[in-house]
C-alpha cells in the first residue's frame, strides 16, 4: 500500500509540471493548430535561466533565500515570455499561410538551434541546482514527501487557478476563446489575432518558465536537452487530454504523471519480472494509444464529427 | 427490376437533444427527378450525409436497390451506385481536373500495388480506360479544356461541374446533388438545368436538393418537404405548391 | 511516364541525356574520392540511403498526407532485423535475399499493427502517436537485453556481416577490370541501384489508382470516402508500402556500418527524414532528393568547415563545433520554410500557383 501511495504522491507531483507545460502547447494548438515542437526548449531555457540566477545571487551570499528563488523566477519567466513572444514573431507568423506542414519544420528547427544555443551557453554537462532549500521530508501512512513536492503542487495549483480566471473571466481570456473558435468571426468581432496569438506564446511561455523551475528543483539537476522529453511528455499529456482543451491539459498532465510513476513501480510485480522500471517512458505513450484508440479526440476533446 | 430504387425508412438522427431528422420516410423511383426543399436547418444535408454513410442514422434504415445500406461505410455505399457532390464544394483542389475525376473511377477499377509498379499490360489498359472515360466526362460536363488544371483554380461554376462529373465517374445509379445550383448566376443555372436533364435521360435517377425554387419546380416529378427534421409534404411540384403547410414553412413569400 | 524530370536540354536530345546522367552517376564515386576521400563517399552513400527512406516516407506523407513522425521506428526494425539475422549475436549468418524480405515484412507488419487503430485519428494526433511508437521501439530495443538477450540493450549489436552476394563480399577492397573499388564504392552502386528503384516506385505510384487514392485522402477525406474509396484500407496500404520501404533501408544500414545501436533511431533521426520530405519540396519527387541529399552533406559540411572557419575567425576554438553545426543546421530549416515554404523545389504545378498569388 505505501509503494501506491508513495507513486501517487511522486505522480502528482511529476504531473503537476507536465500539466503546466501541456497548458502551454494546448494554448497554442487551440488558437492556431501549430504543434508548437520548440515548447520544451523554452521550458529548458526557463530552468537553466533560473540556475543561473539563483546560483549567482546564492554565490554572492547574504540574500535571503525567498527573494533569491522569487529573483530566479522572475528572471525565468521573463526571459521566456520575451522568447516566446519573439519565436512567434519571427519563426512562426510568417508561415501562418504556409502550407500545413512548413510551421512545424520550422518549429522543429528552432528546437534544435535553442537546443544548441543552450548547449553552447550553458556546456554539455549537467549542472547542478545549488543546495539551498532545507529539505524536509513528511511521512504519512508509509509514504514519504517532501517540502518541494508541496511546494510544486501548491505553486502549480496556484498558477492554474489564476490561468482559468484569466482565460474564463477576464475580456483578454474572452477574445482568447472566441480566436480559438472561429479566428475570422472573432477578427470581425473586433478582436486584435496577432495580438490574441502572442499572448498565447507569452502566456504559455511564462507557464513553462515556472514548470522549469519546479522541475529543476525536484531533480537538483539541469541539462540541455532535458526539455526534449519533458515537452514530449507535456504534449502527450495535453493530447490525453484533448488539444486545444485547458481542462484537458491539466487532467491530461496528473494523469500521466500519476500512470507514469505507478506504472514504474509496479512493472515489474505486473510481467512478472519481465520488463523493468526502465521502461517507465513506454508508460506515457501507450496509454496515449489506447485512449485515442476510444476517444480519438482525447479524454475532454470535443467529438468533432466530419462535416459534410 | 422493382420500380423503387430507394427506400428510406423512418429515418432518424440526432445531434445531442437536437433531433436533426425524425421519422423520415421516402420512396424514390427508378429515373424521377425527386427533389428535396425545405428551409435552412431543415435537415436536407443530414439526410444526403445518412444516406451517403457519412453519418450514422441512430432509426430507420435505407433500402437501395435491393440492398440494406449499411451506415458509416461510405465506399460501401459508392459501390452500390450511389454518388453525390457536396453543398460547399469539395474538391481535391491540388490535383488536376482530369485527376479528380479519374479518383471517381476508383471503385470500379481494381489495380493494386503491384500493378501500379510493374504496369503489366492490364494495369495499363485499365489506367488507359480510366483516362479515356474521365476526358469523356469532362467533355459531357463542358470543361475538357480545363483538364490539366489544378482543380482548385477553375471557376465556381467549372467546380460544380466537376464535382458532378467526379460522381458521374462512379457510375450511379443514384446521383445526389446538394445544392448544385447555389451561388450561380442566371446563364450558369440554365446550363445546370441542361446538364441535369441531359444526366436523367442518360438513366441516372437524381435526388435534388435545392434552394432555387423555379430550378426545382421545373425540373423535379416529384418534391418532398422538410421541415425541422420532419417531411410535411410529398407530391408533384404543383401539388406541393398549394400545400398550406409548405407555404407557411418555406414557400410562404417567395413564391405567393 | 510522368513529366516530372523533364528538363530543357534532355526533352530535344533524351537519350544523350540519360547516357550523361548515367555516366555522371557511374562515375561519382571516384570523383568524391578523388576531392574529399573514402569520408565523403561514405556520406554520399549515406545521402543515397536517406533518398531511399525519404522517398519511403513521401509515399506516407507527400502522398497520403498522413503525418507520421515515428518513421524511423520501421528503419530500426530493419536495422535489428538483419543485425540479428547475420552477425555472431546469435551465429547466424542468413544471406541478404532471405534478410532483407523478412526486415522488409516484419517493418510491413509493425506498420500494420500501428496503423489499423490509429489511422482513423486526425492529422495532429496521429503525429504524435506515431511519435509514440517510435519511442517504444527504441525504448524495447534499449531494453531488451534482459531476462532474454534478444537485442544486446544500448550497446548495440556489433560485426555485423556485410553485403555479400555469393562469394562477392561488399566491404573489402576489390578490383575490376583493373579498376580498383573500395568498400564504400561498392555499396555506393547497390544503393543507387535501390534508389532508382524507389524513384520508379514513387513515380509510378504517383500516376495511378492507388496514388490517386491517396492524394485524394490527402486533399480530403470526406469527399474521398464520398468517391467510394475504402480510406481505412487504402491508408494502410500507405503505411504498410512506406515501412517496407523503411525495413530495406535499415538493412542496408547494418550492412553498410557493421553496428547498430538505439541511439541511431532516435527522435531527431525520425524528424530529419521528414524535414527532408517537406524541405526539398512535400510529395515533388526531385525535391525529396534534393532535400535527402542536402540534409545530409550539409550537417557534413559543417562538421569540416565549422573548425577551420572558427580558427580563421577567433584564432582558436571557441564554440562546441557539434552545437555550432546542429545549430546551424536548426537555422537552415527555419529560413528555409520562412522564404521558400512549398519547399527548396515544389512540384510546377505548386510553383505557378505561389507566383500567381504574388502577382
Amino acid at each position: 500500500m505505501d509503494i501506491f501511495l508513495q507513486q501517487l504522491i511522486n505522480g502528482l507531483t511529476l504531473g503537476a509540471v507536465y500539466a503546466l507545460v501541456a497548458l502551454g502547447y494546448t494554448m497554442v494548438y487551440g488558437i492556431i493548430g501549430l504543434i508548437n515542437f520548440a515548447h520544451g526548449e523554452v521550458v529548458m531555457i526557463g530552468t537553466m535561466v533560473a540556475f543561473t540566477i539563483i546560483t549567482a545571487l546564492a554565490s554572492a551570499g547574504g540574500v535571503p533565500t525567498p527573494i533569491i528563488f522569487g529573483a530566479g523566477l522572475l528572471a525565468a519567466v521573463m526571459c521566456c515570455m520575451g522568447l516566446g513572444w519573439g519565436l512567434e514573431r519571427v519563426a512562426y507568423r510568417p508561415l501562418r499561410h504556409a502550407p500545413r506542414l512548413a510551421p512545424l519544420i520550422t518549429a522543429i528547427g528552432m528546437s534544435i538551434l535553442l537546443q544548441n544555443l543552450a548547449m553552447i551557453v550553458w556546456g554539455r554537462n549537467y549542472i547542478n541546482f545549488p543546495q539551498m532549500i532545507d529539505k524536509v521530508s513528511y511521512e504519512v501512512g508509509g509514504a514519504i514527501f517532501t517540502n518541494v513536492q508541496v511546494a510544486i503542487v501548491l505553486t502549480a495549483g496556484v498558477t492554474m487557478i489564476g490561468l482559468l480566471y484569466l482565460i474564463f473571466k477576464t475580456k483578454l481570456g474572452a477574445a482568447m476563446r472566441a480566436t480559438s473558435q472561429n479566428p475570422h468571426v472573432a477578427a470581425l468581432m473586433g478582436v486584435n489575432i496577432n495580438r490574441v496569438i502572442s499572448l498565447a506564446f507569452i502566456i504559455g511561455s511564462a507557464l513553462g518558465a515556472i514548470a522549469g523551475l519546479m522541475v529543476g528543483s525536484y531533480y537538483e539537476i539541469a541539462h540541455y536537452q532535458m526539455g526534449f522529453m519533458l515537452g514530449l511528455k507535456a504534449f502527450t499529456a495535453a493530447v490525453l487530454g484533448g488539444i486545444g482543451n485547458m481542462a484537458g491539459a491539466m487532467v491530461g498532465g496528473l494523469l500521466l504523471g500519476v500512470i507514469e510513476a505507478l506504472g514504474a513501480g509496479y512493472i515489474g510485480d505486473l510481467t512478472g519480472g519481465f520488463l523493468g522500471s526502465h521502461y517507465q517512458d513506454i508508460f506515457a505513450f501507450m496509454v496515449l494509444i489506447i485512449v485515442l484508440m476510444f476517444r480519438p479526440s482525447g479524454l475532454f476533446g470535443e467529438r468533432t464529427g466530419e462535416r459534410a | 427490376m422493382s420500380e423503387v430504387l430507394l427506400e428510406a425508412k423512418a429515418v432518424a438522427k440526432h445531434f445531442g437533444g437536437v433531433k436533426a431528422l425524425q421519422d423520415v420516410s421516402l420512396t424514390i423511383r427508378r429515373g424521377e427527378v425527386y427533389g428535396l426543399i425545405g428551409p435552412n436547418g431543415a435537415g436536407k444535408t443530414t439526410f444526403f450525409n445518412c444516406l451517403t454513410g457519412l453519418y450514422k442514422n441512430e432509426f430507420g434504415e435505407f433500402l437501395f436497390d435491393g440492398h440494406r445500406l449499411e451506415a458509416d461505410a461510405p465506399h460501401k455505399v459508392a459501390t452500390l451506385g450511389i454518388a453525390r457532390t457536396f453543398q460547399n464544394i469539395r474538391l481535391f483542389g491540388n490535383m488536376t481536373t482530369i485527376e479528380n475525376v479519374m479518383v471517381g473511377r476508383h471503385v470500379r477499377t481494381h489495380a493494386g500495388v503491384f500493378g501500379a509498379i510493374f504496369r503489366d499490360r492490364k494495369t495499363v489498359a485499365e489506367e488507359q480506360g480510366i483516362r479515356r472515360r474521365a476526358l469523356e466526362l469532362l467533355h459531357y460536363v463542358g470543361i475538357a479544356d480545363r483538364a490539366d488544371d489544378l482543380a482548385k483554380n477553375l471557376s465556381y461554376g467549372d467546380q460544380r461541374r466537376l464535382e458532378i462529373a467526379r460522381a458521374l465517374a462512379t457510375e450511379p445509379k443514384l446521383l445526389c446533388l446538394d445544392e448544385p445550383a447555389a451561388g450561380m448566376n442566371g446563364t450558369e443555372t440554365e446550363g445546370l438545368r441542361e446538364l441535369i436533364v441531359g444526366i436523367r435521360k442518360d438513366g441516372v435517377t437524381i435526388l435534388l436538393i435545392e434552394h432555387d425554387v423555379k430550378l426545382v419546380m421545373g425540373l423535379c416529378d416529384r418534391v418532398a418537404v422538410l421541415d425541422y427534421g420532419e417531411m410535411i409534404a410529398e407530391d408533384v411540384p404543383t401539388v406541393v405548391q398549394k400545400n398550406p403547410r409548405v407555404i407557411e414553412a418555406y414557400l410562404g413569400g417567395s413564391v405567393a | 511516364m510522368s513529366n516530372m524530370f523533364k528538363m530543357p536540354g534532355m526533352q530535344k536530345y533524351p537519350v544523350v541525356g540519360l547516357i550523361l546522367v548515367a555516366v555522371t552517376l557511374a562515375a561519382l564515386p571516384f570523383l568524391v574520392a578523388m576531392t574529399g576521400g573514402q569520408a565523403w563517399v561514405r556520406i554520399l552513400n549515406f545521402a543515397i540511403l536517406y533518398i531511399f527512406l525519404a522517398l519511403g516516407l513521401n509515399i506516407v506523407v507527400g502522398m497520403a498526407g498522413l503525418l507520421d513522425l515515428g518513421y524511423i521506428a520501421f528503419y530500426a526494425v530493419g536495422a535489428y532485423v538483419w543485425a540479428l539475422l547475420a552477425s555472431p549475436h546469435f551465429g547466424l549468418h542468413l544471406p541478404f535475399w532471405v534478410i532483407l524480405p523478412i526486415g522488409a515484412a516484419l517493418a510491413c507488419c509493425f506498420g500494420v499493427l500501428l496503423g489499423s487503430p490509429t489511422l482513423k485519428l486526425r492529422g495532429d494526433y496521429l503525429a504524435i502517436v506515431t511519435l509514440g511508437f517510435g519511442e517504444i521501439i527504441r525504448i524495447f530495443l534499449n531494453n531488451l537485453n534482459a531476462p532474454f538477450n534478444l537485442t544486446n540493450g544500448a550497446q548495440g549489436i556489433t560485426r555485423i556481416d556485410p553485403l555479400t552476394i555469393g562469394d562477392f563480399s561488399f566491404s573489402a577492397q576489390s578490383s575490376l577490370f583493373g579498376i580498383d573499388f573500395s568498400g564504400p564504392m561498392k555499396y555506393y552502386y547497390v544503393l543507387l541501384l535501390l534508389a532508382i528503384f524507389v524513384i520508379i516506385v514513387n513515380v509510378r505510384l504517383h500516376d495511378s489508382r492507388i496514388g490517386r487514392a491517396w492524394q485524394a485522402i490527402r486533399e480530403d477525406e470526406v469527399a474521398a470516402k464520398a468517391a467510394g474509396i475504402n480510406t481505412r484500407n487504402v491508408k494502410l496500404l500507405a503505411f504498410a508500402m512506406g515501412a517496407s520501404f523503411g525495413g530495406i533501408a535499415g538493412g542496408m544500414f547494418s550492412a553498410m556500418q557493421g553496428f547498430v545501436s538505439p541511439e541511431s533511431f532516435s527522435l531527431l533521426e525520425s524528424i530529419m527524414v521528414l524535414a527532408m520530405v517537406v524541405l526539398g519540396g512535400m510529395g515533388h519527387i526531385p525535391g525529396v532528393i534534393l532535400g535527402a541529399v542536402l540534409l545530409t552533406a550539409l550537417p557534413e559540411a559543417l562538421r569540416y568547415g565549422v573548425e577551420p572557419l572558427q580558427h580563421m575567425a577567433f584564432g582558436r576554438q571557441l564554440i562546441d563545433p557539434e552545437a555550432l553545426r546542429m545549430l546551424v543546421f536548426g537555422l537552415a530549416l527555419v529560413l528555409v520554410m520562412r522564404f521558400r515554404p512549398a519547399g527548396l523545389w515544389p512540384s510546377p504545378e505548386r510553383r505557378r500557383e505561389l507566383a500567381e498569388k504574388e502577382a
